[in-house]
């Protein structure tokens, strides 16, 4: 496959982004920026406790209201009052009880959105408040409080490989540790947003910044009766989701629907910060204790694993994060006897799901720091018994899968650690005694399954439609929610067809347009949608060719004429079904996913051993992608990763508290701001993959899955303190109190603002 | 009450409720919705717009204050077909992605850069500070900064 890398001519070049010029001029059109004409404006009522009986619901007194058009309950719904993907668990509007914060009530609809605020405020509500339960590891035990009547198990996955006992008796040496990580918030910086309108057939049109259409679709379908043929499902442009925009926006679809239905007008629903903060879905806090067996040569005989993950009020996509995690959990190392349980439990906390890593930065944090702790207790460099384990080509992963694909690991380890001179700062550091300011520098690497793997069918359409002028609509199920799939797919179809990418026009995704292509997760959309564009551009190569071969030196509009004029369609349907995976949910194992990709991050730190405060002063990252599509893309999406992983590491932190979150909006909750981004350098390894489109595979998770262990594997490095729970509070360590947080933002102190 | 203001370099007259926020005069009223909302709390600089040249929060200013004033939007920006220097450094350094975050960054790009044609790589980072984008990690923000300050004196 090297050649054909000098054949591709848009693949892996620098393409300005489709829709670039649109987003640059203000002239994208976000679902917040959408009006139907006639609309009123919802309002939702939130619960007033995170876990509470509903006695009465009272509307009274708002239905009496002048401008007020419609108050929906659980009363007014038609279909089914529970939703969800894999256990339909959820509710539109409470039914008997509330089980978080951020439990929808009742909506109101109005003349403006000022008077839906206030006037849900008039509804009535009688609660019974339950005990809370907010720590998933109490979540099992026989006198919990239950979230639902069978328990608060959510699932249970397991994986079995080898007999860790008789591993464990092989050892020289026994290590045990326990990590944990924190909830964190997607902070997509577009709240959520839908408008919904009747149509003339008896269904419902709704517009709005949803991820995942097909499974919105068919929530919306079954909460409001109707066959899918008669919900359309619009998607606008995305202001970022990272993962969070699916059951999230789902439930404001059903809501605005029920509303529109019941004032026979369209429905605008936009959430505040605060609303989005409130009502969201997080990534999952994870309790892990480890406990590995090796050998003094530092040869892994075993590794026992124990998880509990914090799944909150709902289920949403905690079964699957969680088996992500089973699957990944010993990290890319051979081990030979592997035992590990992920249980995610019900609590009265705000309910998680899928976020950009789904259920992989977690894990690599617990297991990268465990590794480095390991090299600790054996005397040898982190990254010799890295190098010692990881997988190599054909090697067995924990699952029992064979990794039949280029496993470029080792090069990865070996390049970034030549790059950033890892050893000897490594080295260094160790030995600094500073009290004012200490270096220190670390590394992490993972390895991790494309596409959704065991989890569920992993299929996906591309329509690609020639016009007669030789321009092209491409469209698919697969959405573009920031992360620039328009482009990488443009990208595909441009190489297909032999054409330049500004012929291409890339239209949103419409649920009664497109065939289902499952969901845009699991960095699944350049590897699935780009083989789908693929097939789609050979079939209409396929039928060109027919009708103008022997008239060689065409250019491709003249042969799209010729096409027309002889009556040729040129309109193709290209798909895509991904290799077989097998996964024995019994017995715990089989061939998870069926290709890998590979990375390695190294942190340089800085530490301030009065005050306590880290800060990342370089970073490397390296990825291997199988293949670039688009280069400006795809540094975008490691710059991007790494800022985020920065947060996770050491700023953000959704803490609640009795289930009642902490945090509002961005006053509070922090993230990664320019002030604290340190140099990056970004490398891709190109190790084409056969399953990937012109060998392309997936990027957008692998980037911020294991930025956390390496900064606080730098941290140790730099303090000698390791730190087991995210994020890094290196205060309460160094100086045994945490620092005040300043009330300003950086950027207001910088412009003088007081 | 009435108020009349530069916006987008024409003179604009409007009448407009007491307590309205500019942001909702500028989306609502006057359908500018280039001008986003990200968390109405002053916060995270995506309804940035210049008010007499220096970036403001729009979602914190109540439309009132704009009276007799000069406001520019990420719609002003274009003059006729051609886009502002620092709108076309924001493409070509590929500093776009979900471009939620995008309009004010180009805005507070372009009062950065009037102010200071020369910034040092310290004097963007606090420049834009104010602005959060969660998509970019803030490279090839940085990146489009320069680059902008580049095509600005190409043009000079
Ligand atoms: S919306 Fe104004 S600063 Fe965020
Ligand atoms: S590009 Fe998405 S927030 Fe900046």
């Amino acid at each position: 496959m090297a050649d054909e890398k000098d054949k591709l001519k848009v693949v892996g070049t620098r393409v300005i982004r489709t829709d670039a010029f649109d987003k640059v001029t203000g002239r994208t059109r976000y679902s917040a920026d959408v009006n139907a004409v006639g609309q009123l404006f919802g309002s939702v009522l939130h619960s007033e406790y995170p876990h509470a009986e509903i006695l009465e619901i009272d509307t009274s007194e708002v239905e009496r209201l002048e401008g007020v058009r419609a108050v929906v309950t659980r009363e007014d719904i038609p279909g089914a009052k529970y939703f969800g993907g894999v256990i339909p668990n959820q509710t539109v509007f409470a039914v008997d009880k509330v089980r978080y914060y951020g439990d929808g009530i009742s909506a109101v609809a109005a003349d403006t959105p000022e008077l839906a605020e206030a006037a849900k405020l008039l509804i009535k509500v009688k609660y019974k408040p339950l005990p809370v339960l907010s720590d998933a590891r109490e979540g099992l035990r026989a006198d919990a409080p239950k979230v639902f009547p069978e328990g608060n198990l959510c699932k249970h996955h397991k994986v079995r490989k080898g007999n860790v006992e008789k591993g464990f008796a092989e050892a020289d040496l026994i290590i045990e540790r326990e990590y944990s990580t924190q909830r964190i918030e997607h902070s997509y910086l577009e709240p959520e947003a839908v408008v919904a309108e009747l149509s003339e057939d008896g269904g419902i049109k709704i517009i709005g910044s949803i991820q995942n259409l097909f499974s919105a679709r068919r929530a919306v379908a079954s909460v409001l009766n109707l066959p899918l043929n008669k919900v359309r499902l619009i998607q606008a442009p995305l202001g970022g989701s990272f993962g969070g925009k699916d059951e999230a926006v789902t439930v404001l679809f059903c809501r605005a629907a029920l509303l529109a239905i019941k004032c026979g007008r369209p429905i605008k629903l936009v959430n505040s910060r605060e609303d989005s903060f409130r009502e969201s879905y997080k990534r999952h806090p994870y309790f892990m204790r480890y406990k590995a067996g090796v050998k003094s040569d530092g040869t892994f005989t075993a590794m026992e694993i124990d998880i509990t993950a914090d799944a909150g009020a709902y289920a949403s996509m905690s079964p699957f994060v969680t088996w992500r995690s089973v699957v990944q959990a010993t990290g890319p190392y051979r081990v030979p006897n592997v035992k590990t349980d992920v249980r995610a439990v019900y609590t009265n906390n705000n309910y998680t799901g899928a976020m950009r890593g789904f259920g992989s930065p977690q894990v690599n944090f617990a297991v990268e720091s465990f590794i480095d702790e390991i090299a600790e207790e054996l005397g040898i460099n982190p990254l010799e018994l890295r190098l010692k384990n990881a997988f190599v080509d054909g090697d067995i992963t924990a699952t029992g899968q064979k990794l039949n694909h280029k496993v470029s690991l080792g090069e990865a380890l070996k390049t970034i650690a030549e790059r950033s001179d890892f050893v000897s700062k490594w080295e260094t550091s160790r030995k600094s005694s500073s009290r004012d300011v200490r270096k220190g520098i670390g590394i992490s690497c993972s390895y991790r399954g494309v596409s959704l793997g065991a989890e569920g069918t992993d299929a996906a359409s591309v329509l690609v439609s020639i016009q007669s002028d030789g321009s092209v609509i491409v469209e698919t199920g697969l959405v573009d929610m920031g992360q620039g799939a328009a482009t990488a797919i443009s990208i595909i179809v441009a190489e297909g067809l032999g054409i330049d990418i500004e012929k291409i026009h890339f239209l949103n995704a419409d649920t009664s347009r497109v065939p289902d292509s499952g969901p845009t997760v699991a960095s699944r959309t350049t590897i699935m949608a780009g083989n789908a564009a693929k097939n789609a551009c050979e079939i209409l190569n396929e039928r060109i060719k027919r009708v103008v071969s022997g008239e060689k030196d065409l250019g491709f509009e003249e042969k799209v004429a010729i096409c027309f004029r002889e009556g040729i369609s040129l309109y193709a349907v290209g798909h895509y079904k991904s290799p077989k995976t097998t996964w024995d949910e019994e017995n715990g194992y089989g061939d998870a996913y069926f290709t890998f990709v590979y990375g390695a991050n190294i942190s340089e730190v800085e530490v301030d051993m009065r005050t306590g405060k880290a800060k990342v002063d370089k970073f490397y990252a390296i990825h291997d992608v199988g293949r670039v599509v688009s280069l400006s893309g795809a540094e975008g999406q490691v710059y991007g990763g790494v800022a985020m992983g920065m947060g996770y590491a050491l700023l953000e932190d959704f803490h609640q508290t009795d289930g009642i979150p902490d945090f509002k909006n961005f006053d509070e909750y922090l993230l990664t701001t320019a002030a604290d981004i340190p140099k990056m350098e970004v490398e891709f390894l190109q190790n084409p993959d056969k399953a990937g489109p012109y060998g392309a595979k997936s990027l957008g998770e692998p980037s911020t899955e294991i930025v956390a262990p390496a900064i606080a594997n730098a941290v140790y490095n730099a303090t000698g303190k390791r730190i087991r729970n995210l994020p890094l509070t290196l205060e309460r360590v160094l100086i045994g109190r945490e620092l005040v947080r300043p009330s300003k933002r950086g950027s207001e102190i910088a412009r003088g603002e007081k | 009450m009435k108020i009349k203001f530069i916006l987008n370099g024409k003179k604009t007259v409007v009448d407009v409720p007491g307590g309205m926020r500019l942001i909702d005069l500028l989306r609502e009223k006057l359908n500018l919705t280039g001008t986003r909302e990200g968390c109405g709390k002053g916060e995270c600089g995506a309804c940035t717009v210049l008010l007499d040249g220096k970036p403001v929060n729009s979602c914190l200013i109540l439309a009132a204050q704009v009276d007799g004033r000069d406001i520019l939007t990420i719609e002003g920006l274009q003059k006729g077909d051609s886009l502002d220097p620092v709108q076309r450094a924001y493409i070509d350094t590929a500093a776009v992605q979900c471009g939620f975050c995008t309009s004010g960054f180009i805005l507070a790009t372009k009062s950065l850069l009037n102010e200071n044609p020369d910034p040092l790589d310290e004097e963007i980072k606090r420049g834009i500070a104010g602005n959060l984008c969660r998509c970019t990690g803030y490279a090839k923000i940085f990146d489009a900064v320069k680059t902008a300050a580049e095509y600005i004196k190409e043009e000079n």
